[in-house]
This record gives structure tokens, sequence and C-alpha cells, in this order.
């Protein structure tokens, strides 16, 4: 063999040697404890490094329910699962909390509401909204330029034709973050297992609303009167349902005159409403037999 | 060789459409709609209510904390309705009073009037009726008066300088008001000098209006007060390079102009606050330019607060093509708006038509680094980098970079050969960093 070649062998031999010596040394000597709970908690976690827990990332999270700064369901993403599996780390009991999922409110993409003015700028929805309110007659209705598309970390998100975007309800995981990004506050939590959100946005008169978008929330208050739970309540001239008492009927979809009342199940729904109406006719005649029998019991109330 | 500061550009003047045009009265509109947000800070709460008679200068709204101003009817007659209009400023719908004009023109006598006796005033009470008299700045911003005039103690403020350079092309309305009315602007100048107990004032005209710089000069004679002629630039009438052009004075990053001892008002402000306090006249009325090159009769018009944009396009003879774009203020830093029933508030300075032709964007094409828009900028900030880091989401360089000192004068854009969109992009940076700020003093205090 070459002796050049056998030498530069012993040399680099040598010299590793010397190198994992001191590496060696080093490990030991400037060792810090790190609790292995905490690699064990980084491992279950996502990964996504989401930021909707408050922490950098996943390994600062992961960090921080150790040492008791974050709570143990803390992690939304993870849902139920990662809470359990962090709560069994720690030796701690998990409250399970109901998985969220984000619902955008507003239905007026650019045909069902149209444009006060010709937005040609940057295409992001913060920018275009710092130029008179954004580019929609609508002053709370949906830019639809989809920035909220860029902030989702799980490609929950995506626009459809009418220049609205569209939440993929199985892979959203409730982080947040569209929420958080989108000037116009139009997207919202909402239970994941719930599926009708009012798609709708403002709070102004129901005559404003009409003649800036075709499907905005009137005030008519229809779904307050038809809701067998008396789950809606109507303030601040929006309908906002409590998720408490919503049973999913579907029936505030059926009567809603102008489709602002959203819901996941738009192809069965057309089968639902002769169930639907005949659940609505059900509910006047038992209203109307409560005011008979109570105008039978006193009569000088009218 | 004039005044002036570093940088800056030299967009096409376009001020003989409505220079020598005369300030014109425009009728009282049959129902004016006067907002409630007409400045800085918080809105005025209403004081009337539907069916109310009010008078021409009763207050109807009022201010609402200390960095706010009180709003008054600009005519005589009936509230209408208090409802939701689409606002010039914000483009949100806002709160609006509306007054149904019974055009008696009676006025409400809820000033103290000074008439001759207006030099003999004390300090404080200029300050008072500022405020009551609901003065907000007139050059465009709005920035309630009385609050400028309420340095923060310990804050000395030795100049004075009155803001007459107009530096937005087209816009002519503070032009005419010091041509028309110099001796009121000085005598405001006096008042506000002596609210703040200043020795030096001064008068800042660009060199394009040379009649306003003779007659103020004439006018001025005895009073210790100084003209200072500006170098046509834009953006030479933004405070801060207004102060460097004539004192030579840098207002410190983040700073006011009382941090370094001066004061800004434009010249529009003065005459009001003479108004005021010698005829206890309330700011419900405002000189608004309407110009553009398809006006038919660009004029300059004296107007009542509430009056929509329509009435004064109308009285300006209309448009003689179709309107590709309504801007409310200058070119330059004035707001695209996306309907004429609009109406004056006390920011309004202008309102500008122009035809298709000149509202066509062109397409955006590459940075080639050329650096004009480093070397335009008044603030000499980094223009196109900041647009960077807004473009690509680095919040943190974009303020490292003093992406908040940037003043949205828009020059860099005005100049960028490629036609970015650097102001927009350095909007976004600033409006993400504002957004930082306050996201961090709100885990501070929790």
């Amino acid at each position: 063999m070459d002796l050049v070649f056998l030498g530069s062998i012993i040399e680099l031999g040598v010299l590793a040697l010397c190198f994992g010596a001191f590496l060696g040394f080093a490990a030991k000597k400037f060792h810090v404890e790190v609790d292995p709970r905490v690699e064990q908690i980084d491992e279950i976690l996502p990964g996504a490094n989401c930021g909707a827990c408050g922490f950098p990332g996943c390994a600062g999270f992961a960090q921080a329910v150790v040492d008791g700064d974050a709570p143990v369901n803390g992690c939304i993403p993870g849902g139920d699962s990662v809470t359990e599996a962090i709560a069994s780390i720690l030796g701690k009991s998990a409250e399970v909390s109901t998985p969220m999922i984000a619902a955008l409110k507003c239905r007026g993409g650019k045909e069902r509401a149209h444009d006060a003015f010709v937005y040609e700028g940057v295409e992001n929805c913060i920018s275009a909204a710092l130029i008179m309110d954004g580019p929609k007659a609508c002053p709370n209705a949906c830019i639809g330029l989809g920035s909220c598309i860029e902030a989702c970390a799980f490609d929950a998100i995506s626009m459809d034709d009418n220049d609205l975007p569209v939440i993929d309800r199985e892979k959203c995981t409730g982080c947040g973050a569209c929420v958080v990004i989108c000037p116009k506050d139009v997207l919202e939590m909402m239970p994941a297992d719930s599926d009708v959100w009012i798609a709708c946005n403002n709070v102004y008169s129901g005559k404003l609303v009409k003649s800036v978008c075709e499907t905005g929330c009137i005030g008519c208050r229809l779904c307050v009167r038809e809701c067998p739970k008396d789950a809606i309540t109507f303030e601040n001239n929006l309908a906002h349902i409590d998720y408490e008492k919503c049973t999913n009927c579907q029936i505030c979809v059926v009567v809603c005159p102008t489709g602002t009342i959203h819901t996941k199940r738009t192809g069965e729904i057309l089968n639902d409403a002769p169930k639907i109406r005949a659940a609505i006719e059900k509910k006047k005649a038992r209203e109307k037999e409560k005011r008979e029998k109570l105008k039978a019991q006193n009569p000088n109330v009218k | 060789m004039a005044n002036t500061f570093p940088g800056g550009v030299h967009p096409p003047e376009s001020k003989s459409y409505s220079e020598n045009r005369p300030i014109e009265i425009l009728d009282a509109p049959e129902t004016v709609i006067i907002p409630l947000s007409q400045h800085i800070g918080a809105p005025a709460s209403p004081i009337v209510e539907k069916g109310d008679r009010v008078l021409m200068g009763q207050k109807i709204g009022e201010a609402k904390g200390f960095v706010s101003a009180p709003v008054h009817s600009s005519v005589a007659g009936t509230v209408k309705k208090i409802d939701f209009h689409i606002h010039p400023v914000t483009g949100r719908y806002e709160p609006h009073i509306f007054i149904q004009n019974d055009f008696t023109d009676e006025r409400a006598a809820e000033l103290d009037i000074f008439g001759e006796n207006w030099e003999e005033i004390d300090p404080k009470k200029i300050v008072e009726i500022a405020r009551e008299a609901g003065l907000a700045g007139l050059g465009g911003a709005a920035f309630p008066t009385h609050v400028k005039l309420s340095p923060p103690p310990g804050k000395k403020i030795d100049t004075v300088l009155l803001n007459g350079a107009e530096c937005e092309p087209f816009l002519t309305a503070d032009h005419r008001l010091m041509l028309e009315f110099p001796n009121d602007i000085i005598r405001g100048l006096i008042l506000i000098g002596k609210a703040l107990s200043a020795e030096h004032l001064g008068i800042c005209i660009e060199e394009n209006k040379p009649d306003a710089i003779r007659i103020l000069s004439e006018r001025a004679e005895n009073t210790g007060i100084e003209i200072y002629p500006l170098k046509v630039k834009y953006p030479q009438g933004a405070e801060k390079q207004m102060i460097f052009a004539v004192t030579g004075r840098e207002v410190p990053s983040g700073g006011l102009p009382f941090d370094c001892g001066c004061y800004v008002q434009n010249v529009g402000t003065a005459k009001a606050l003479f108004d005021a306090i010698s005829r206890g006249k309330p700011l419900y009325e405002r000189i608004v330019t309407v110009s553009g090159p398809i006006l038919k009769n660009p004029s300059n018009l004296l107007v009542r607060i509430g009056t929509s944009y329509e009435a004064l396009i109308e009285k300006a003879g209309g448009a003689t093509e179709d309107i590709g774009k309504l801007i409310s203020g200058g070119p330059m830093m004035g707001l695209a708006q996306s309907t004429d029933s609009v109406v004056v508030t006390k920011g309004t300075s202008g309102i500008l038509l122009f035809g298709l032709d000149d509202a066509l964007s062109r397409p955006e094409l590459p940075c080639i680094n050329c650096a004009k828009c480093v070397d335009v900028c008044p603030v000499n900030l980094m223009p196109t980098r900041i647009a960077d880091c807004g473009e690509y989401n680095k919040i943190d360089m974009a303020q490292r970079l003093g992406a908040l000192d940037c003043i949205e004068c828009g020059s860099c854009a005005f100049i960028c050969p490629s036609d970015r969109r650097l102001l927009q992009n350095i909007r976004f940076a600033k409006s993400e960093i504002q957004r930082k700020i306050a996201e961090e003093r709100e885990k501070k205090s929790n």
C-alpha cells in the first residue's frame, strides 16, 4: 500500500481519537440535566409548530407543560388523545375538552356580494383591508385573498370558485391561526361536532346588508322564532347559535330566507327538508294549542 | 436658496386648474350628514336625538375622552336620524347625524365672542375654546387641536410654524385661503403662539405661491412673524420635513414635533382658531379644492361640513368624461373613494376626479435595485428593503429597518421605475409590527 495513503489514515485516526476524547470529556463535564418527560412529550405532539398554544413551537410547549407553565390540554391541534398522553406522562388528570374547528362566517363570495371598488394591490387580505377597509362593499365580508390559507399549518383551507375559503373539517385541528390572522374577523371557532353555523358577520341593519349582499343576515329573526330548542339568540343585528343547546336539527337552515345559515350537510339537507317542515308545523300547532289553552284559562288576556 | 429637506420627489404640480379661482360659497344642501368621527381619536358621542331642532354651530356630538373633538351642526334644522353612512377616511359604515336643513341659518351662541379684544384672551382660554369649537387639523390628518396645544409638562415649545406649503399636487385650498384671509391667519398664529408662549413664529410657504408669500410678508410686517419660502418639492408639507427645512432640527424617531421644541399647524386651522375666538364660530365649514383633469370648472369652495361629494362635484360643473378615480385629499396621500355619497369632513382638503386613463394601474415588475426609492425617501429609510420584509413576512427585520418611522408619503412608490407596490407592502409591515407590539403589551399586562 502507498505509504502516503497509510500516513493520512494514521494522521486522521489520531486526530479523530483526540477529538473524540475531547468531546467525550466535554459531554460529561458540561452535561445538562434534561427532563426525559420533555422529550417524551415533544415526541407525541403533532410537530406542526403552529403556535396555537402560545409557546415557540412544540418543543417550547413541551418544556412549558413540564414546568407547569402551560395547561395539560394546551395543545389544541393534538386534541384529546395528545392531552391524555401528556397527562399520563405527567401523572396529572386531564379535562377532556370539546374539539373545535374553524368556520367561515360569510357566504358573500364574488357572485353574491359585490365589490365597492377594483383592488389591484398586493394579494393579501391584511394589505387589502388597510385600503378603505377592503374592496368588498359589505364592511364585514370575507375579502377572499387567502391570508388564512397561508396561515393554516395543516393545509385545511382551500379557496372555492366563488373566492371564499373552504375549511376541510377533517383536517382542521382548531389551532385558531386563521382566526387570528383574518383582518375582518370573519372566521370563528365552533364545536367540531356541530353542523350548523351563522355564515354572516355583519353588525348593521338589514337594509344596509341587503344593499351589499344577497345572502347576509337581514335580521328577520325567523330562526330565533322557529328554533325548537331556543338555541338561537339575536343581538347586534346578527343571529347567534348557542351550541350547548343546538341539536343540529337544521330547522334554522331551512327557514332562513337569505340562506345565511350554513350547514355541513349540504347534500342531505334537501332530503331532510320535508321532515323539517313537518317539524316546524308540529311546533306551530303545539304553540297554537298552548296559546288557546292559556286563552281558555284567562279569557281577559289577549 | 430656499429651505428644504433631503430626498423628496417632484410630481407634476397641476395647480393651474384651480389656483386662480377665488373661493366660492357652496349653498348648504337640503340634508347634511355629519360624521361623529372627523378627527384622530375617539369618535364623538351624539347629544341630540331624532326630531330635535338644532341651530347652526350647535354642538351635536360631545368629545369622548381627551384625544377627541366635539362636532357641530353646520346648518339650522331638524335631526332626521342618526344612522350608519359610509365614511370617507375609514371606508367603513360609521354613525352619522342626518340633519334636515330649514335654510334659516339661525346661529347658536355657545362660544364666548372676543371680537376686537381677541388679543387679551387668557392662554388657557385659547385651548378651551379650541376644544369647544371642535378644532382639528385642517391639513388632512385632523388631529384635535386642543390636544396639540397641550404639550406634556416639561416640553417647552419655542417655535410655532404655520404650514402653508400645500405640497400635494392639485390642491389649492390653502393657497386661496392665504390670499383671501391673510390677516385672520396671522392673528390665528399669534393666538397659537400665545397659548404655547412660544417666542418664534413663522409661516412656511412653497415657492410656487409667490403671491401668497408676498401678501403674507406685507401683512406680517412689525409682528415678528417670519415667512419662510420653501423649495417646491413633495412632501415639503409633512411636519417633520418642514421642521427640518426651517429650523434644522430633527424630530427623534418615534417622537413628535414637541420633542424638538416645535409646533406645526395648518394655515386653515389658524384661521379657524381665530374665527372661533374672535367671532365665536365653531368649525362647521371649510375650504375644499374640487379639481382634476376631467372636471368642467375646477374650483375652491367654502362648504358646510356634511355636504356630500356629489354636491361639490355638481357645483364644479361635473365630470366631462367617465370617472376612473375619485380621490379625497391630494393625489399622493389622498384616499380613493368608492362612492360620491361620502361627505366633507373637517379633514377633507380636496376632491379630485380622474378619468379612466389616469386610473390604470401598471403591472408590477421585478426590483432592479436602482435605489431611487432610497434616494427620495424623506425619512432616510430603505423602502425597497422594508417592502420586501413586508412581502415575505419578516416583521422583526422590518422593525429594525425603521418601518415605523415611515410617514407613508408614497414618494418611493411614485419614483419606482418598476412600479413596485412599495408603500402598500410597507404599510402591511407597519400594521403587523403594531399588531405584534400590541400583542406583547397584552401579554405583559396579563
